[in-house]
């Protein structure tokens, strides 16, 4: 199914949300008419919240487990952008919403998955439960002539990557032609999204510095629980939405509000598909609440 | 007890009290941090003159940024941890803990109010 219209195939499956086609890779050859393949990003499932944003929340990720698994075409492998637990100050109760977490997300049928942490997950133990239940922080992959990055910003609580994670960062990108295919992961905004809320990363514009030479590339994060897409310069960054609740819009408050209490007519909660082509078409999945 | 002991001893704690602010330098402001809030969360300034916040944390590390003035620190326990400002126009300028120290952190922020 290569040559599928992404699109056309989750509204034959009853599926699909609003679809994003960015023009990206520009330099890359469009020798595909479809897509060369496809994944899928969950995001800031927080597993373990409770509170009035969602009152179905023990049920939520169930729900887009099943989601994902009534694709027909089914994505070659998903990634977890961050937060798949909501924060506990005691070290035994994140370990045990990391491994019910665990034990939910082995339902899906696609087995090849790639977890990061978020704050909520990291930032209180540098990472240290994180570790234990899914191995490296930060690490790269290759699928199908992509190169993936997955990027660090939450294990300091200070949302640095840091000295020697650039470093790394850096060393990678030198093994990389300036047109190579780069898909940076990430859980915050490497930019500046509203800086006084927060949503940023303290040292983003250094790894944003060192992506810059190469042509083509393009960010998926989490963190603010809603879609949202950026360039800085040639480099796209696409928020996905949340599975626990949304967060209101990016800057339309002084100081960041709490998140809303549930309400039916607020942007859905979600996954999303990503159909990587020599264009980058991401559909929203969502799922319904309550 | 005595009715005037009393008053006398109310008008001498409110005396003590107004020493105590006056010992603290004008351009001063003290910010106790602690899980998850700043108090006091609201703090008036003036554009063109200096202000020092005196920050200190009850319980543990914090931080403290307002990215308008360029401004960020860590707030460590048992510490006074002092930074300056010279606000140079008016309006509601945002602070906030930028270290996370857990399930409130994202609310834990405080206004400076600074006045023409």
């Amino acid at each position: 199914m290569q040559h599928t219209d992404r699109r056309d195939f989750l509204k034959l499956a009853g599926l699909a949300g609003v679809s994003f086609t960015a023009g990206l890779f520009p330099r890359h050859r469009a020798a595909a008419q479809g897509s060369d393949f496809h994944f899928v990003q969950f995001s800031d499932t927080h597993w373990g919240y409770k509170g009035p944003a969602n009152p179905d929340a023990e049920h939520t990720l169930e729900k887009a487990v099943v989601t994902v698994n009534g694709l027909a075409q089914k994505p070659d492998f998903i990634v977890f952008t961050g937060d798949l637990t909501h924060t506990t100050e005691d070290g035994k109760e994140r370990r045990a919403r990391l491994q019910r977490f665990k034990e939910i997300v082995s339902a899906l049928s696609v087995k090849d998955v790639r977890f990061m942490p978020g704050e909520h997950d990291a930032s209180l133990d540098k990472g240290e439960a994180f570790k234990e239940f899914f191995g490296a922080t930060h690490y790269t992959f290759d699928h199908k002539g992509v190169h993936f990055i997955a990027l660090d910003n939450v294990s300091d609580p200070a949302a640095r990557l840091g000295d020697e994670q650039l470093a790394w960062l850096e060393a990678d990108l030198k093994q990389r032609k300036a047109d190579d295919r780069i898909v940076v992961l990430t859980h915050r905004p490497l930019f500046d999204l509203v800086p006084n809320w927060d949503w940023t990363t303290a040292d983003g514009a250094k790894a944003i510095g060192l992506l810059m030479p190469y042509s083509n590339v393009v960010v998926f994060y989490g963190h603010i629980h809603q879609e949202h897409h950026h360039m800085t310069g040639h480099i796209a960054h696409h928020a996905a939405r949340s599975l626990i609740f949304p967060q209101v819009a990016p800057g339309t408050a002084p100081r960041r509000p709490p998140p809303p209490p549930f309400d039916a007519s607020l942007a859905p909660l979600g996954t999303r598909d990503v159909a990587m082509g020599a264009k980058v078409t991401m559909t929203e999945l969502p799922v319904t609440r309550g | 007890m005595n009715r005037r002991l009393f008053a006398a001893l109310l008008i001498g704690g409110a005396a003590g009290g107004a020493v105590r602010l006056l010992a603290q330098p004008a351009n001063e402001v003290s910010v106790a941090a602690s899980k998850f809030e700043f108090t006091p969360d609201t703090v008036k300034a003036k554009v063109g003159q200096p202000l020092t916040f005196v920050l200190t944390s009850l319980d543990r590390i914090h931080g403290f940024k307002m990215p308008e003035f360029g401004l960020r620190t860590d707030i460590v326990p048992d510490r006074e941890t002092r930074v300056s400002i010279t606000p140079t126009k008016p309006g509601a300028f945002v602070f906030f803990c930028d270290i996370f120290c857990g399930d409130g952190h994202e609310e834990m922020s405080g206004t400076l109010v600074v006045e023409g």
